[in-house]
């Protein structure tokens, strides 16, 4: 049985890496909850923002935080670009379709980062990452710590944009009832173009963050598509909140998975949770029943 | 003009098995093994499409009845000695179990669209991730079972010549298109086109959705397993992280897609051009000089774009419809 206050130490660590999860599925969730398309190339739009940040810190010296900036720019433009161009004539196809041409997306960008990048992992290296606080008992990992603000910062930026924004509520009202949002004269296919681009905005910052903790390599792309699927689920696909609450779930229970068991094993525990959550409440944690 | 109307596709079928029947007198071991290929995903591809073609249920899944097939069969010969055909039948046991385990969490539970799918990933994921770490199938390491005599058809232990796998795999994808087409116009086959297009409306007739539902998850992870099976005996290793992995499910699904969701003719042609596809891509990018890991499946996936977003019934119906069939 671990010392208490290694636990605890992993619990911290799993939280803050929880939260940067969260802002990635935040992107799945908005996107999904508005467009009503599953982004199946979403762990793949994350790892090209890692390379991104990679490749900024590798030529101009770019803390990942700075770099945040750029790649969130440019994937603001991919994304709606991506939905403005390829999804938008999806909307009214079945779902195995928008699921086909996602694929094909990923399949697409998880390739062609092999072939720019190769298959060996890159990473960044600042001094900061050798850093922490310490708080009694607690290490946090400063470079940890730091990407977790990033993400509650960005996250509350959304929820912000969101809730008090005229485009905010503009979006909000497409996502609740289509027909009406065209009606009273939104350009739906404008918003939802837009609501992609947000949502690849999201997956940037988490990117850049998430570069500062693992090492970056063309495979993690379908798995982190694969765990951005399970957070979502678990916190209610669709429901902001719930998708911070199930990166810090899911963060929490990879990290004790790993710490008690074998670290392996972990996104088993990640499955059996969505497993359980998709029998017992479909709709999510803190998700509406449709 | 109905007369022949109703006569082409069996016209066509006729044709098309002969040739198949005769191929192996004119081509060479590695063509054989293509078309092996093609075979497979035309099967496994058929199988899948029970579910979501003729049901209206996406799996994302169904390597895990490639896999958990693959296992139980390979498990008894590597431990037991016991051949496949024993094995078979445990394989479609232990599939047809999960398979309604799963079915009836879902469907009770009033699960359907993208969260059975994405319960279908996480079965998958959750099962892969288990035999990883699973020490009697060999971990991570793998499973290998033992190569003997190649020479000869040994059908007892399902052992022999790459000849004896193309045969039994074309008798199996013949076997699944008639048992299709067989389904398709059986009580069954309707009510679950009914459920598919409209549920509610289907329940309201009187149809017992839930139970149809899982009879198609029954059928369809019922010859998965049988996949399964041959893909253990064909190949001889089993690693979790191939036979469980997300794209190996990917894979089963790409066909009838490409070819045509709920039509008969589609998971083959799909298959075929699939495979093809891939093949050539590569022979064209190795005389191009062009072999940076990568780039094939780059190609691979803007070909699949295109095919997704201009053929949106995939390519038989409108051949179908060129046929006038």
């Amino acid at each position: 049985m671990p010392a208490a206050d290694l636990v605890a130490n992993v619990v911290v660590s799993g939280i803050l890496t929880g939260l940067v999860y969260g802002l990635m599925a935040l992107g799945l969730s908005v996107i999904f909850g508005v467009v009503r398309v599953v982004n199946f190339a979403h762990g793949e739009m994350m790892t090209i923002a890692m390379y991104m940040a990679t490749v900024l810190f590798a030529a101009l010296k770019l803390d990942p935080f700075l770099a945040m900036l750029p790649v969130a720019a440019a994937f603001f433009v991919f994304g709606y670009a991506l939905q403005a161009g390829l999804i938008n004539p999806f909307i009214t196809r079945p779902e195995h379709s928008q699921f086909m041409l996602l694929v094909a997306v990923a399949i697409i960008l998880v390739n062609a980062m092999l072939m720019v990048f190769g298959p060996d992992a890159r990473n960044v290296q600042v001094d900061y990452q050798l850093e922490s606080f310490e708080l009694g008992p607690l290490l946090v990992d400063k470079a940890r710590l730091f990407a977790a603000i990033a993400a509650v910062v960005a996250a509350a930026a959304f929820f912000a944009f969101f809730r008090y924004t005229l485009t905010g509520k503009a979006i909000r009202a497409c996502a609740d009832n289509y027909l009406g949002a065209r009606i009273v004269g939104l350009n739906v296919k404008h918003l939802y173009a837009l609501t992609f681009g947000l949502g690849a905005v999201c997956v940037a910052i988490a990117g850049c963050a998430m570069v500062l903790l693992v090492d970056v390599t063309p495979p993690l792309g379908p798995s982190y598509t694969l765990l951005a699927f399970v957070i979502v689920i678990v916190g209610g696909l669709g429901s902001m909140g719930g998708a911070l609450l199930g990166g810090v779930l899911i963060g929490v229970s990879e990290a004790l998975a790993g710490l008690f068991i074998t670290p392996s094993a972990k996104s088993m525990f990640s499955f059996g949770l969505l497993i359980l959550v998709l029998l017992l409440r479909p709709q999510g944690l803190l998700g509406k029943r449709a | 003009m109905n007369r022949n109307r109703a006569l082409t596709p069996i016209y066509l079928l006729t044709g098309l098995a002969a040739i198949l029947v005769a191929l192996p007198f004119f081509v060479g071991n590695y063509a054989l093994s293509v078309a092996t290929l093609i075979l497979y995903f035309a099967y496994t591809g058929q199988a899948w499409n029970v579910m979501m073609g003729f049901a209206g249920q996406l799996s994302l899944g169904h390597a895990l009845y490639v896999g958990v097939g693959a296992y139980a069969a390979g498990a008894l010969f590597f431990y037991y000695g016991i051949g496949p055909w024993a094995g078979l039948w445990l394989a479609i046991a232990l599939c047809v179990a999960l398979g309604l385990v799963i079915g009836f969490l879902a469907f009770r539970f009033g699960i359907s669209g993208v969260y059975f799918a994405l319960l279908t990933i996480a079965f998958a994921e959750f099962t892969r991730i288990g035999f990883d770490h699973f020490g009697w199938t060999g971990g991570p390491g793998g499973m290998f079972l033992r190569v003997a005599q190649r020479d000869t058809w040994d059908l007892a232990n399902f052992r022999g010549p790459p000849l004896m796998y193309y045969y039994a795999m074309l008798f199996l994808t013949a076997g699944a298109f008639a048992l299709c087409a067989w389904l398709l116009r059986s009580r069954a086959g309707y009510y679950w086109q009914a459920i598919r297009e409209d549920e509610e409306a289907a329940r309201a007739l009187g149809i017992n959705a839930f139970r149809w539902k899982l009879l198609a998850v029954a059928i369809s992870a019922a010859m998965t397993a049988v996949a399964g099976v041959f893909f253990a005996f064909y190949y001889n290793n089993l690693f979790p992280e191939q036979i469980f992995h997300i794209s190996r499910s990917i894979e089963i699904i790409l066909g009838p897609v490409i070819g045509g969701v709920g039509t008969l003719f589609g998971p083959l042609l799909g298959a075929a051009v699939l495979t093809l596809l891939s093949d050539g891509i590569s022979d064209a990018l190795n005389a191009l000089g062009l072999d940076i890991p990568g780039v094939k499946q780059v190609f691979y996936g803007l070909v699949l774009l295109c095919v997704v977003m201009f053929l949106p019934h995939g390519i038989w119906p409108p051949i179908a419809r060129r046929l006038r069939l």
